[in-house]
């Protein structure tokens, strides 16, 4: 709670202003029926046309004004609310964007998202409901029990019975199905899924003749929500008839008591019509605080959730400092040779490790090949080794200093990076391989995309560089996106380049020609390469046989052919023995 | 949505809603009463005002027949309106779960064709959402309406009856109200129209920045991102800012008119009252009358639009139910299978005046087998879908053991095949059940035996439940690779006649794939088997090899053959080779 006021407290003087003009909108409101009263007192009873007229000219006067401060009190609470909503959103995206990578892959993508979208949204709702109504409803509540102490205080102890029963019933009714309505909304998201799944599996279930037995399960799914949601149906179906009654026998027996009371001489009869009045008042004004305890109840863990997200330590990895406590942001660090001692790492910091003591040494300009299975660790080596984890154990050091002790935007700089899962951005071809800020020009773009192999179909594309990319790049084929991913990362000419198993979508003859590029490329960076197919990274310098997290094999092709087990089965596969010999 | 068409789904609807026919009408008798009832209130509130002129002056006989009046009239509006209330709720629910189940059990029957040309999520959210805004929409909504009608009549008619020049006030005044709230709104909607548009901008925007953040990192995009965030997060702050102030003005800008008549009947009743046109019950009934009078005209706006919604999402239901489905009409029994398959000229094209597949002719002998080679989308896999009849061909024959599949029932036709696919599919269950989908009398030697074939045994055992481990719906904990390994051990549990393989092994590494090639080779043994695949090692060791281009095999043949004719496929070849 303390984590939004924080936030709204940047608006303090309007959400103080909101719920002030609200309250003072009630009052006036309050007013009307005892306006009204003494019409029927002061003016019917003595026929006093002129006092009459009178009075209906105040009734307007406290419509008017009325009006006037609750706008006042609606625009300084949506204001308060969609700014705080705004100020949130951002800090939440900065906060996103700055999680590691490992954390940010333990939240999720999805919740992330919903963090950022629903529940804020959630919370900016009910942010303008309460200033709105939080001191609205309970000050027409409590001041129709005020006015009617004053205008008779006999008659007004029914006001609190009424005020009393009223409260219990909404309290009961809401502490019934509150709870329910959450188990409903759990029951429909089973039927949704249920649903989505079906679709996506609609082929399989067809070609196992499952069909019967998915439409059983189905509707077993929907009669149990059908079911919940009728029992629920039945307490909140009360809540309506109960008030009424409650409310209206209010109403009765103040005339009853209230007839005594004109019989007695204390009250007249404008007195009994205010009061009425005033009863009516109550009910409205109770439903509407009660829907807002409900908006309420469902912000709260909206806060809760975004807040956990807030305070969630962005980046627990480490980093040294060597100098004068800052870390090396940029400079003459030319040196591109890569060593890894005694390397490992686990994802969950100990235990069973993922990677277990690697020793590489790469010299600047060389080429490194990585091969293995899936989940023999290759992709959590490159992780490490530009610092988007921390290794466990071990150091890894480029041109001679810990990686650790690298600024993360010079690490980035350092490196080009083609991701495995190849992802590019909505906007134009130009856009994305703009992204790393270093302004290449179209000569270096262009060239960019021929090492790539992808200047042929960007130049057949219409608007060329400027062809539109739709969002994750949907409207290109995988392999196109490879091949953009590929010359994204060769804008800026990065000391290091690393390919995670960058060219799986293209065929053997466009990955040839592309790999004839990258060995010859004008800068001479240190590459690495990773890989399943064997042809990938044959000719690299040296190659990285991993399996299941070890180091089973180091060295060139033809070292690893003779004597790596591993590395020969791989080849094997791709290059079957008799006609490898043919060669 | 045009009027007639409007009138149609109306009519579909009333037809749906046929045998509900008499609780629709006990819950809309309620509403006569309920309303009736409410609105007697005030009168006798009135009268029972009358009754206390002051000190000395009190009917206390007739106040009391009042008060005892009332009493009754309230306890009756409790069951009227909760029996309506539970009336309604019966009604929508299972109104809603009928829908949905007949909308899903349409899902297990219609074409394919519909399914793989719709966006899956659009299906479901008929399902889900489509369903609850049409009930609440269509069957409270018309309650509310049929509601709000009698009330505004009602009260029209209570009015007149105590001073028809006082109701003419308030008849009249009331509809000023109305198209304030209607001015208002109409400007309204185009400010919730551009939040709602920057709202999706901005999320799609946050999506992708989360989705790509190794990536973003990397290229040292952040304070970029962080800068183009701002520009967005401040253009949708602003519509927001917009639409949420003008929406809330709606409330108080009625309740302003609403009180300046409330304020004329006051002075006019007041007036009158001294020249004994009407007493002071009267205009307290009155008072009461004109602060409740213009909400159902707001409610009725709003049901309207809900109706028309309601409308909407009916059409896009109904349009779901009455989706074609698969021509079943086969009689014809395979009896035992020996798997002999020919494609007699077909012709088969997904789109019309697209062609794909023409005047394909083919023999496979009982117990080959079939590797379908070519570059992507060239109709491979379609091949598949006619296999199965998940598509049906346009012209020409596909026979299995010389009887056209079109004359085998559909079920007996997909339960001869079995299929492993490169889109894994398993559903939200254990990793037992999801196995026994092929064989659901499986005993748990014969799946432990499968899965140790396939190597998933050893995963399975890691997994916290071992065999009885849910798989989740949200990310699970398995790779894309354990998924095709779990497919194909759900296939070795009951291995029909004939098998297709698409790409079955696509996601799982090399030297799992040779070390589980032993189960392959026996459980293709004997059977027809189509594989649709890329590795090489797979490829060469079929009977007969479909060079598939462009959706027509140009080239057929074994390996040496197709390496002898050193044509597209020998290109291949040697590609993959260098």
């Amino acid at each position: 709670m303390n984590f939004i006021l924080k936030y709204i407290k940047n608006y303090k003087i309007r959400a103080i202003l909101a719920p002030l003009f609200k309250m003072l909108e009630a009052i006036f409101e309050l007013f009307v029926p005892l306006v009204m009263a003494s019409i029927i007192n002061k003016g019917i009873a003595s026929s006093d046309t002129h006092y009459i007229i009178k009075m209906s000219g105040v009734l307007l006067f406290l419509a008017v004004v009325g009006l006037m401060f609750s706008i006042t009190a609606q625009y300084f609470s949506a204001y308060v609310a969609v700014y705080t909503a705004a100020d949130l959103r951002r800090d939440v995206f900065v906060k996103i964007m700055s999680l590691s990578q490992g954390t940010k892959e333990s939240i999720g993508d999805e919740v992330l998202t919903t963090r950022i979208t629903n529940d804020i949204n959630q919370i900016q709702n009910a942010i303008n409901r309460v200033l709105r109504l939080f001191l609205r409803s309970p000050f027409i509540v409590g001041g129709a029990i005020v006015m009617s102490f004053i205008v008779d205080v006999k008659s007004a102890f029914i006001f609190i019975l009424v005020v009393l029963a009223l409260s219990i019933i909404v309290f009961l009714v809401m502490r019934y199905t509150l709870p329910r309505y959450k188990n409903i909304a759990a029951r429909m998201e089973k039927v949704l899924h249920a649903t989505s799944e079906n679709l996506e599996g609609s082929r399989v279930l067809r070609a196992f003749c499952q069909v019967d037995e998915e439409k059983a399960e189905f509707e077993k799914r929907t009669a149990k929500l059908a079911a919940m949601q009728i029992n629920t149906g039945k307490v909140s179906a009360l809540l309506n008839p109960v008030t009424y009654v409650a409310v209206n026998l209010g109403i009765v027996s103040l005339i009853y008591v209230a007839t005594k009371r004109v019989d007695g001489g204390f009250i007249l009869q404008g007195d009994v019509v205010a009061l009425v009045n005033y009863m009516s008042s109550i009910l409205v004004e109770l439903i509407k605080l009660a829907n807002l305890i409900v908006i309420l109840m469902k912000a709260f863990p909206s806060v809760g959730r975004v807040q956990e997200l807030m305070e969630i330590k962005s980046d627990e990895r480490e980093k040294m400092s060597l100098l004068n406590d800052e870390l090396i942001i940029g400079g003459s660090c030319n040196a591109k040779e890569i060593s890894l001692k005694n390397v490992s790492y686990s994802y969950h910091g100990a235990g069973e490790m993922d990677l277990e003591n690697i020793n590489v040494e790469i010299p600047a300009g060389s080429v490194l090949g990585i091969i293995g299975g899936t989940g023999s660790g290759k992709s959590t080596l490159l992780k490490l080794l530009n610092h988007t984890y921390d290794v466990t154990e071990g150091t890894i050091e480029i041109g001679g200093q810990n990686v650790k002790s690298f600024d993360d935007s010079y690490l980035a700089d350092m490196f080009g990076i083609v991701p495995q899962k190849a992802f590019l951005f909505s906007g134009t071809i130009r856009s994305n391989l703009e992204m790393n800020g270093k302004n290449p020009d179209e000569c270096e773009i262009k060239s960019a995309l021929n090492i790539a192999q992808a200047l042929d179909f960007v130049e057949a594309k219409e608007g060329g560089l400027d062809a539109e990319v739709k969002a994750k790049g949907a409207n290109f084929s995988g392999g196109q996106r490879q091949r953009l991913t590929i010359a994204r990362a060769l804008i800026g000419k990065p000391q290091i380049l690393v390919l995670d198993d960058a060219a799986s979508a293209l065929d053997l003859a466009t990955e040839k020609k592309l790999r004839n590029e990258l060995l010859n490329l004008d800068w001479n960076p240190t590459i690495i390469i990773v890989s399943q197919r064997a042809s990938s990274v044959m000719e690299a310098d040296q190659i990285l046989v991993l399996e299941d997290g070890k180091c089973v094999g180091l060295g060139s092709h033809d070292t690893l052919i003779k004597n790596c087990e591993t590395y020969q089965e791989i080849y094997y596969c791709q290059y079957p023995r008799e006609e490898a010999s043919n060669e | 949505m045009n009027k007639s068409s409007q009138r149609t789904i109306l009519n579909r609807v009333l037809i749906e809603l046929k045998s509900y026919a008499a609780l629709v009408s006990l819950s809309l008798l309620c509403a006569c009463a309920t309303v009736y009832l409410t609105l007697r209130i005030p009168i006798l509130t009135g009268r029972a005002v009358d009754c206390i002129i002051g000190p000395g002056h009190i009917d206390y006989n007739l106040l009391e027949s009042y008060l005892k009046e009332m009493s009754v009239l309230i306890a009756l509006t409790f069951f009227t309106q909760f029996i309506m209330n539970r009336i309604n709720n019966n009604i929508t629910y299972n109104v809603a779960k009928n829908l949905r189940d007949r909308a899903f059990s349409k899902m297990q029957n219609m074409k394919l064709a519909t399914i793989d040309s719709h966006p899956h999520g659009d299906f479901v959210s008929r399902i889900v959402s489509d369903v609850d805004t049409f009930t609440d929409g269509l069957l409270l909504g018309f309650t509310q309406f049929f509601t709000g009608v009698l009330t505004v009549l009602g009260t029209i008619y209570f009015m007149v009856r105590i001073s028809w020049v006082i109701a003419l006030i308030v008849i009249v005044a009331t509809p000023a109200s109305l198209l304030l709230a209607k001015f208002i709104s109409e400007r309204t909607y185009k400010y919730f129209g551009d939040q709602a548009r920057l709202r999706g901008t901005e999320t799609s925007y946050i999506e992708e920045m989360i989705v790509g953040k190794d990536i973003v990192r990397s290229m040292n995009y952040e304070s970029l991102a962080e800068n183009e965030f701002d520009a967005m997060n401040n253009s949708l702050r602003d519509a927001s800012l917009k639409a949420t102030f003008y929406s809330s003005i709606v409330n108080p800008s009625t309740r302003l008119v609403n009180n300046i008549i409330y304020a004329a009947v006051g002075v006019v009743g007041a007036l009158m009252s001294i020249g004994g046109g009407i007493t002071v019950g009267g205009l307290t009934s009155f008072l009461s009358y004109s602060s409740t009078y213009a909400k159902p005209f707001n409610e009725i706006s709003d049901v309207i639009t809900e109706f028309q919604n309601a409308l909407a999402c009916a059409a896009r239901l109904f349009e779901m139910i009455d989706a074609e489905v698969e021509v079943d009409n086969g009689k014809k029994t395979l009896g035992e299978i020996k798997g002999k398959i020919e494609f007699k000229d077909v012709s088969f094209s997904y789109v019309k005046n697209k062609t794909l597949i023409e005047h394909l002719n083919l023999t496979v002998e009982s117990g080959q087998r079939i590797a379908i080679v070519g570059p992507t989308g060239a109709g491979k896999s379609t091949i598949i879908n006619l296999l199965m009849r998940f598509y049906d061909i346009d012209a020409g024959q596909i026979l299995i053991d010389g009887i056209d599949i079109r004359d085998i029932p559909l079920e007996e036709l997909r339960q001869s095949f079995g299929m492993v696919l490169q889109e894994t599919w398993l559903k939200n269950a254990s990793i037992k059940d999801n196995l026994k989908m092929a064989n659901f009398d499986a005993t748990n030697a014969e799946i432990v035996e499968a899965a140790k074939a396939t190597h998933a045994d050893s995963f399975i055992r890691k997994m916290p439940y071992s065999y009885e481990s849910i798989l989740s719906w949200e990310g699970t904990a398995l790779s894309q690779g354990q998924m095709q390994l779990l497919c194909i051990t759900r296939v070795m549990l009951n291995i029909p006649p004939m098998l297709i393989l698409d790409e079955a092994t696509s996601s799982i590494d090399t030297r799992t794939e040779q070390e589980i090639q032993a189960a392959f080779n026996k459980m293709m043994k004997g059977r027809t088997t189509f594989i649709v695949a890329h590795r090489l090692s797979t490829i060469r060791e079929a009977d007969v090899i479909l060079f598939v281009k462009d959706g027509s095999i140009v080239e057929q043949g074994s390996h040496r053959e197709l390496l002898q004719k050193d044509g597209f496929y020998a290109k291949l070849y040697q590609s993959q080779l260098d």
